[in-house]
């Protein structure tokens, strides 16, 4: 099971990378904010595993807290660059 | 029953990890704003289900209810995320006009004679700029 959950870890960082290429390129400011969140949600994702492999329940009501965060400021900042562009 | 567990979540936690993997594919290779959310939408919706589904398989029974949580609560605020930011492109430069086939609401806006977003915006984040 070891192996599994680090080839597992392996693949969501390897998603997380790419996601975090896609944070860089942009090129639109909604662009980062999608991969903020996918980040945030990749984050989450890899910190259940990371849970289950170190059978650790600590990080458990800190996914909560992710989930939160990631609604919360995506929809904010979507709104802040609906706002910006129509000022234009 | 360890080992029913066992099964599952060795196979929701690989298939989890590759909704993750192709969603960010998705999200690096399509080609404008809206496309990409549409990949971004399978990662943050079955890729964390399925890992966190896993994840409860492996859990005492008592934080299966707290992984729930976080599963519904994906759930419901990934389309409302999404719809928003798909509004924002629409009206903003996020959506690149010329791959679509059909645009239904540009045709109900031309019928009201509101002017369609988006055709005279920068096409750059030029935040540096200002």
């Amino acid at each position: 099971m070891t192996i599994l959950y680090g080839a597992t870890l392996a693949v969501i960082a390897a998603a997380g990378l790419l996601t975090l290429l896609r944070l860089v390129r942009g090129p639109l400011a909604l662009d980062r904010i999608m991969a903020l969140d996918v980040l945030v949600t990749m984050t989450i994702a890899a910190t259940a595993v990371g849970a289950v492999a170190r059978d650790d329940t600590t990080a458990i009501p800190v996914l909560v807290v992710l989930a939160l965060l990631a609604f919360i400021g995506s929809v904010t900042a979507a709104h802040l660059v609906e706002k910006r562009e129509g000022m234009r | 029953m360890t080992t029913v567990l066992n099964a599952v979540t060795a196979v929701l936690f690989p298939a989890g990890a590759a909704f993750c993997l192709l969603g960010a594919l998705g999200l690096l290779r399509f080609p404008d704003t809206t496309s990409r959310l549409h990949a971004a939408a399978k990662a943050q919706t079955l890729g964390l289900l399925l890992v966190l589904v896993g994840a409860a398989a492996q859990m005492p029974g008592r934080h299966a209810p707290v992984l729930l949580l976080v599963a519904l609560f994906q759930l419901f605020t990934a389309p409302i995320s999404s719809q928003i930011i798909g509004r924002t492109a629409y009206r903003t430069a996020g959506l690149d006009r010329d791959l679509l086939l059909r645009d239904e609401l540009a045709d109900r806006l031309v019928r009201d004679g509101i002017p369609l977003p988006g055709h005279d915006r920068p096409q750059r984040d030029d935040d540096a700029e200002r």
